[in-house]
């Protein structure tokens, strides 16, 4: 067994099934705050995935997008917090109106 | 024994993320979820991304696994900061079984105001008399 049938046939589905449970929460997820996470977690997950691709295709360029992916959640995740708490904020003024 | 190398990472790395994955699903509560995923997968990451690394053994290669995992380590806590802080602001409820909760009764949710336990209410008030009557005199 070589080094790239070991991770194209055993890491690969783990990380898969890892998606997969991710994902569940994703779709249950009660709170906006657990969807968020979830997502963010999607992408790094992904991340993972590219190396593990570059190392079987022997491609070291495929790299360079999972450096932008990082990138990506960290902003997506920044900004989704920005709004959550704008939206709370309007609410709450919103409240504090109709008292 | 680069081979051993790689697949003893890769291993580390993916039983890290699948259980990262098993307590995101399990967790009863969003902190404990943000808490869970912010560790072990920075953790599973920097494995699977250093034995990248190693495989293909190349300058260029090693500088960009290094600026990714360095990227991912400073950025995932500042992340789940913001969110498990905008959860909380948005009044959602901690697992009824968790210890302490050291930010009750701190926040006021109608006026959106954070205190840190240490200051009375009106010590800022009193403060501010205090520098006038400076003033004055």
């Amino acid at each position: 067994m070589t080094i790239e049938e070991y991770l194209y046939y055993i890491i690969l589905p783990i990380l898969a099934i890892s998606v997969l449970l991710v994902f569940c929460r994703f779709v249950m997820g009660p709170s906006i705050a657990d969807r968020v996470v979830a997502l963010d977690l999607l992408i790094t997950i992904g991340i993972t995935l590219i190396a593990i691709y570059s190392i079987v295709y022997d491609q070291s360029t495929f790299l360079d997008i999972a450096m932008i992916l990082g990138l990506i959640a960290f902003l997506s995740t920044v900004a989704f917090s920005y709004y959550l708490e704008k939206r709370n904020r309007k609410k709450r003024e919103k409240q504090r109106r109709d008292d | 024994m680069t081979n051993i190398l790689i697949i003893i990472l890769s291993s580390l790395g993916a039983i890290f993320i699948l259980l990262a994955a098993v307590g995101f699903v399990r967790m009863p509560d969003a902190y404990l979820r943000i808490s869970v995923t912010t560790k072990a997968v920075t953790l599973g990451v920097g494995l699977i991304l250093a034995s990248a690394a190693i495989y293909f053994d190349n300058l260029s290669v090693t500088s960009r696994v290094l600026a990714i995992v360095l990227f991912i380590i400073l950025t995932s806590p500042v992340g789940a900061h913001l969110i498990g802080r905008a959860s909380y602001f948005s009044g959602n409820k901690l697992w009824e079984k968790s210890v302490t909760d050291e930010l009750d009764g701190k926040y006021q949710p109608n006026s959106h105001r954070l205190s840190s336990g240490e200051e009375f209410e009106d010590e800022d008030e009193k403060r501010k008399k205090k520098i006038k009557e400076r003033d004055l005199l």
